[in-house]
């Protein structure tokens, strides 16, 4: 059996100006899955969504979406694709109705206004349908934006960033929609920042970093390659080489000291480390331990560990999201 | 797997389906904030009785006169506010990620530039009957027929037509809604250097020409003209002396210019 792809692309390449923002983006993304675009603010992601939407026309390399020729059938993408991002929006002058039944008229869906009930219901905005959408709250509005996108179902939907910024109960129903279109057999490319969302819903993850896929993977893959970010912070600091020997011997990775805070951490490259395995060997060490922890990895540490260690300390990386700043201050052990 | 869809893509047939779809969305948008659309209404008549009556009372020309001189400067110099609202709403849209949705859609691309203007042009037709009836209560009157009359709301929404192109363009050029805002605001000076205020017989002669030279003149005399409310000056600038035929060349000339510019600026996104 053939897999046949819903977008593929070869070399894709945009700039703006000097800034090279993709540098030959391979993505193949399978029909009927759904594939996570996760990488920091300015890998590129935005770009490549914009790009895959006819939005943009790539500088080089090709790709075909829905099966067709992104730049030579551009009208017939447009047919067949949704796009759902913090750029392309509904017009917050008219209500959530009159949207939907525009997009629906202008996707020459021939009982307009009632799939526009039925989209409606779908998302729960029934009884805000007629308020103008620009008073919305945050996530009913990206829900609408979400209908609008579904008005003809598309074969392939792309979604930007879907979550930024909301809520975990309107972060939830996106998630859930998203799960009920793929069950439906709809192809999605989602872009975010977030690897627990990426986890949650994607088949494959493409890692983006300086404008390439510089991974890809399913989650698990991914996590089992990368691991927890195992940290012990000890009573004096004296004690903090031996706790690094140990931290070394068992994550398999270089730890990383901060002599401050007297703590030390690295990312686990073996997916099998318990926190009471960590804290036996502290201990057996003689490693005076005030405190230890096995959490796991942070879009930082999946960067550090995938991208070369680069991802997210050349002006790259000041948007990830999850991180919580558990590199700060931290320098390589000798 | 596909919703049931009807109707043709591409072609002429699917730009005035598509065209029609945007001059609703704009309709709808009028209606659905009605409070902008009286504010902007007022202003041309707030204008209409502030310069009728103390411009009119400084100047050699009689009040009366003045005020119905005034009136087809004060239609046109509104018309030519179609740059402002063409500009802003071409922006906004740019701006708040309204244009970059169509462009996702499959709509034909002169559709969503079309709708904007032509729903302007039908706002405007509105905007002008309340200022021809405060006219007329402040002394303007048609005197050159209905046939002159009817051809003067013509060219004055042909006009109308025009620059909401130069405003569309300008709009998805700068794609920056509070810049669009000021820049449109600097728009209101155009009338200011023609004849739609004052004659221009009484200026400097370099700045005559300028302002003989500004389409709001000729449109202005010829709108003079058709409705019989002065005569056509004869020692005008070129453009002014013959200002029906020349107003008609300067909106074929604009919309020559600016309609395949506008098309183009949205189809590609500038990128």
């Amino acid at each position: 059996m053939t897999t046949t792809y819903a977008v593929l692309s070869e070399g894709l390449e945009k700039r703006f100006g000097t800034v090279h923002a993709l540098r030959g983006l391979d993505l193949a993304v399978a029909e009927g899955t759904v594939c996570g675009l996760l990488g920091p603010n300015g890998a590129g992601k935005t770009t490549a969504v914009r790009l895959l939407t006819t939005l943009l026309r790539p500088d080089a390399g090709s790709a075909r979406v829905a099966g067709h020729d992104l730049v030579r059938e551009a009208a017939a993408v447009r047919r067949r694709i949704g796009v759902t991002g913090q750029y392309a929006s509904v017009d917050g002058d008219l209500t959530g109705r009159q949207n939907l039944r525009l997009f629906a008229r202008l996707h020459r869906v021939r009982d307009a206004a009632a799939r526009t009930d039925a989209l409606l219901d779908r998302f729960g905005l029934t009884d805000a349908a007629d308020r103008p959408a620009a008073t919305l709250s945050g996530g009913m509005r990206r829900r609408l934006d979400l209908a609008a996108s579904l008005v003809r179902r598309p074969d392939v939907l792309f979604l930007d960033e879907p979550t930024t910024g909301l809520d975990p109960a309107s972060r939830n129903r996106i998630w859930d929609a998203v799960r009920a279109l793929k069950a439906d057999g709809t192809t999605v490319l989602l872009t975010t920042q977030y690897l627990e969302e990426a986890d949650r819903l994607a088949d494959d993850i493409a890692l983006v970093d300086r404008g390439r896929v510089a991974h890809t993977g399913s989650p698990a893959e991914l996590k089992a390659l990368v691991g927890a970010y195992a940290e012990a912070v000890v009573a004096d600091r004296d004690a903090l080489a031996r706790a690094a020997a140990v931290l070394d011997r068992v994550t398999g990775a270089a730890p990383a000291l901060d002599h401050e805070r007297r703590t030390v951490g690295a990312v686990s490259t073996d997916p099998t480390l318990t926190l009471p395995r960590l804290v036996r060997e502290l201990d057996a060490a003689g490693v005076p331990l005030v405190d230890a922890s096995l959490r796991p990895p942070t879009l930082d540490d999946v960067f550090l560990r995938l991208t070369d260690g680069n991802g997210s300390d050349d002006g790259n990386g000041n948007g990830n999201g999850n991180g919580n700043g558990s590199n700060d201050g931290r320098e390589l052990a000798a | 797997m596909s919703t049931a869809t009807t109707g043709p893509y591409g072609s002429a047939h699917g730009l005035a389906y598509d065209g029609a779809a945007m001059l609703g969305r704009q309709l709808r948008r009028v209606r659905n904030n009605p409070g902008l659309l009286i504010l902007t209404q007022t202003m041309p008549i707030t204008m209409l009785l502030f310069f009728g009556y103390v411009f009119g009372s400084a100047l050699a020309m009689p009040g009366e006169e003045y005020r119905a001189f005034l009136v087809p400067g004060l239609l046109v110099a509104t018309a030519a506010n179609g740059i402002m609202t063409g500009m802003f709403q071409a922006a906004q849209d740019t701006h708040r990620g309204v244009t970059d949705r169509l462009r996702t859609l499959p709509v034909s691309r002169a559709a969503v530039p079309l709708g904007q203007s032509v729903a302007d042009v039908l706002v405007t037709a509105a905007g002008t009957v309340p200022v021809l009836l405060v006219g007329l209560a402040v002394g303007w009157r048609v005197e050159g027929g209905a046939l002159g009359a009817a051809g003067a709301v013509g060219l004055l929404l042909l006009f109308r037509f025009a620059t909401t192109w130069i405003g569309i363009f300008l709009g998805l050029l700068t794609r920056n809604e509070e810049a669009a805002g000021q820049l449109g605001g600097a728009t209101f000076v155009l009338p200011l250097l023609s004849n739609a205020y004052i004659p221009t017989d009484g200026l400097p002669g370099w700045l005559r020409t300028v302002a003989e030279w500004n389409p709001i003149s000729a449109v202005t005399t010829a709108l003079r003209d058709l409705f019989g409310n002065a005569p056509v000056p004869q020692d005008a600038a070129w453009p002014v002396t013959h200002p029906v035929a020349r107003s008609l060349a300067w909106c074929a000339v604009l919309l020559a210019v600016f309609v395949p510019l506008a098309v183009r600026r949205y189809a590609h996104g500038g990128r």
